[in-house]
C-alpha cells in the first residue's frame, strides 16, 4: 500500500470525522412505486374511459360505446389488485400503518390548513402529513364504493332493480368528487417537484425531508 | 431514538375514514331515491336558466345522453340521405328526405325511457308511422318481422311485425319539434314508443322485413328483444304508453 499524502497513521484513525449524512433519504421501495404506478395507470383509464361514456362532446368524439364500456369495467374491477399484491411487501405494509396512526401532531396539521398556515414549523408531520393521510384513506373508501355500485351496475342480476338504480346514482355522484379529489393529488404533485421524485425514484433530499417531513427522519 | 414514533402512535383514525365512506356509500344507496327526486327536479330547473350547458355534465342532470356504438358517424344531408325498404315485400322501395315528408304525418308526444335509467318526460316525435311503408310495400305472407339498420354502419335494431305496426311506431322526422339533429341520430331515426329508447335506433337507413326476428346491437350483447318499458330488461319503470 503506497502512502499518500494527507493519509495518517492507525492512532489518527481513532476518532474519524463524522461521516457525512447521504444527501439523499429512502423514501419508497421498489414494490411501493410499482404500486402505485399501477393503480395510477388503472384509475387514469377509468378517469378516462369514464369521460369517454358521461360527458356527451367526448362521447360523440370516441363513440364504440361498447369497447369503451368494456375497458372501463375492468380497469375498476382491477383497481384494487396492485393493492393487495403490495400488502406482500414488508415496506408497503409499514406505511399503511403509518398512513392509518393519526397523532397529535397530525392535528396540529390539520388545523394550520385551516388558518391557512403555510409556515413548516406549524406543520409538524411523520413520514405522511395528515393531508396525506385524509387523502388515501378517503381515496382508498371512495374505490371500494365504486367497486361495489359498479358491480351492482355491472352484474344485472345480483340485486332488484331499485337497487341498481341506487347504485347508478351513488356511482354517478361520487366519481365527480372522486375526480375533483385526484384533480387536486394530481395537482399538488405538480407543485412538488422533489415529492415526485420520490415517487419515481424512491428517494428525496435529506433537507426536503427534514423540511417537509421533520418528525420523519427522527423516527429511523 | 427508539422511544418516540410520531409514526406509529395514535388513534387509527385512517380506518374509520376508510369504514366511513363505505358506510356513507351504503346510506346514499339506501337514500337514494329521496336523494335523486330532490335533485333531479333541482337540476332539471338549473338546467332550464342554464346559458353555459355546464349542469348538462352534472350527474342526472337532465335531458338527453348521447350514446353511440360506432367510432364515428357520418353525417347525411337533404341530397345524401336514404333509406330503402326490402326483404319480403312485394314492392321494394327507396325514400328521399323529400318524399318522406311528403307522406302523411304523425305527431306522438310520450316520455323517452332509457334502460340505463335516465328518463325524458314529454317529448314530442313526428314522422311517417312505419306501417304505412310497411303497406306501400307490401309485406309477403312469410314476412313476420322486421330488421332496422343504420348509416353508423355498426347498430341494428328489430321489431316483430305486430309491434311494427303499432300506430306509435314511426320513421321520424322530427324531434322536439325541430328537426332530428345529427347527435340524435338525424336526418331520420326509428321511434318505438312503448320501449326503451335502445329500439329507437338512430341515423336510421334500411328497413328489412325478415321471416323471423334477428337480435340487433345490444340485444346480441343481453339486452331484452321484446323491451316494453317497465316490463323488460329486469326493470320496473314506469311504462311510457
Amino acid at each position: 500500500m503506497t502512502s499518500t499524502p494527507g493519509s495518517a497513521g492507525p492512532t489518527a484513525a481513532a476518532t474519524p470525522p463524522p461521516s457525512e449524512r447521504p444527501p439523499r433519504v429512502r423514501r419508497f421501495s421498489r414494490a411501493e412505486r410499482w404500486v402505485h404506478r399501477t393503480t395510477a395507470a388503472l384509475m387514469l383509464l377509468c378517469v378516462a374511459t369514464a369521460a369517454a361514456l358521461y360527458v356527451p362532446q367526448i362521447a360523440e368524439l370516441v363513440g364504440r360505446r361498447y369497447l369503451v364500456v368494456t375497458v372501463h369495467e375492468w380497469s375498476g374491477l382491477l383497481l384494487p389488485v396492485p393493492f393487495l399484491l403490495g400488502l406482500c411487501s414488508r415496506a408497503f405494509r409499514a406505511d399503511l400503518r403509518r398512513l392509518n396512526r393519526f397523532g397529535r401532531h397530525d392535528r396540529t396539521w390539520l388545523r394550520a390548513v385551516g388558518r391557512r398556515d403555510h409556515r413548516p414549523e406549524s406543520r409538524p408531520a411523520g413520514k405522511f402529513n395528515a393531508g396525506q393521510k385524509v387523502y388515501s384513506a378517503w381515496i382508498a373508501g371512495a374505490v371500494l364504493v365504486m367497486l361495489a355500485t359498479g358491480l351492482l351496475m355491472w352484474f344485472t342480476s345480483l340485486a332488484p332493480l331499485v337497487w341498481r338504480t341506487s347504485a347508478t346514482f351513488v356511482h354517478d355522484w361520487l366519481s365527480l368528487a372522486v375526480g375533483i379529489v385526484l384533480f387536486g393529488h394530481i395537482g399538488m404533485a405538480l407543485a412538488d417537484p422533489e415529492s415526485r421524485r420520490g415517487m419515481r425514484t424512491g428517494s428525496v433530499e435529506r433537507p426536503w425531508a427534514e423540511r417537509e417531513h421533520p418528525l420523519w427522519l427522527k423516527d429511523e | 431514538m427508539t422511544t418516540h414514533h410520531p409514526d406509529s402512535e395514535g388513534a387509527p383514525v385512517g380506518r374509520r375514514l376508510v369504514l366511513g365512506m363505505l358506510g356513507l356509500g351504503a346510506a346514499g344507496v339506501v337514500g337514494a331515491p329521496y336523494l335523486q327526486r330532490g335533485l333531479e327536479s333541482f337540476l332539471g330547473a338549473a338546467s332550464d336558466k342554464d346559458p353555459t350547458g355546464l349542469s348538462g355534465l352534472l350527474p342526472n342532470g337532465g335531458g338527453f345522453r348521447y350514446y353511440s356504438v360506432a367510432s364515428s358517424v357520418p353525417r347525411k344531408t337533404e341530397q345524401s340521405y336514404r333509406l330503402t325498404v326490402d326483404g319480403l315485400v312485394d314492392r321494394p322501395a327507396t325514400y328521399t328526405l323529400d318524399a318522406l315528408r311528403n307522406l302523411p304525418q304523425t305527431r306522438v308526444v310520450r316520455d323517452v325511457q332509457c334502460v340505463t335509467g335516465w328518463r325524458v318526460p314529454d317529448t314530442a316525435f313526428s314522422g311517417v308511422k312505419l306501417s304505412l311503408l310497411l303497406d306501400a310495400a307490401g309485406v309477403r305472407p312469410q314476412g313476420k318481422a322486421i330488421r332496422f339498420t343504420c348509416f353508423d354502419g355498426t347498430y341494428s335494431e328489430s321489431l316483430t311485425l305486430p309491434q311494427a305496426r303499432r300506430d306509435d311506431v314511426l320513421v321520424c322526422l322530427r324531434m322536439q319539434d325541430k328537426p332530428v339533429s345529427h347527435s340524435h341520430g338525424g336526418p331520420v331515426r326509428l321511434y318505438v314508443a312503448p320501449m326503451y329508447f335502445y329500439k329507437s335506433a338512430k341515423w336510421l337507413s334500411g328497413i328489412t322485413v325478415t321471416s323471423d326476428v334477428q337480435p340487433g346491437y345490444w340485444e346480441e350483447r343481453g339486452y331484452d328483444v321484446d323491451a316494453w318499458v317497465g316490463r323488460s330488461n329486469g326493470r320496473s319503470d314506469t311504462p311510457t304508453v
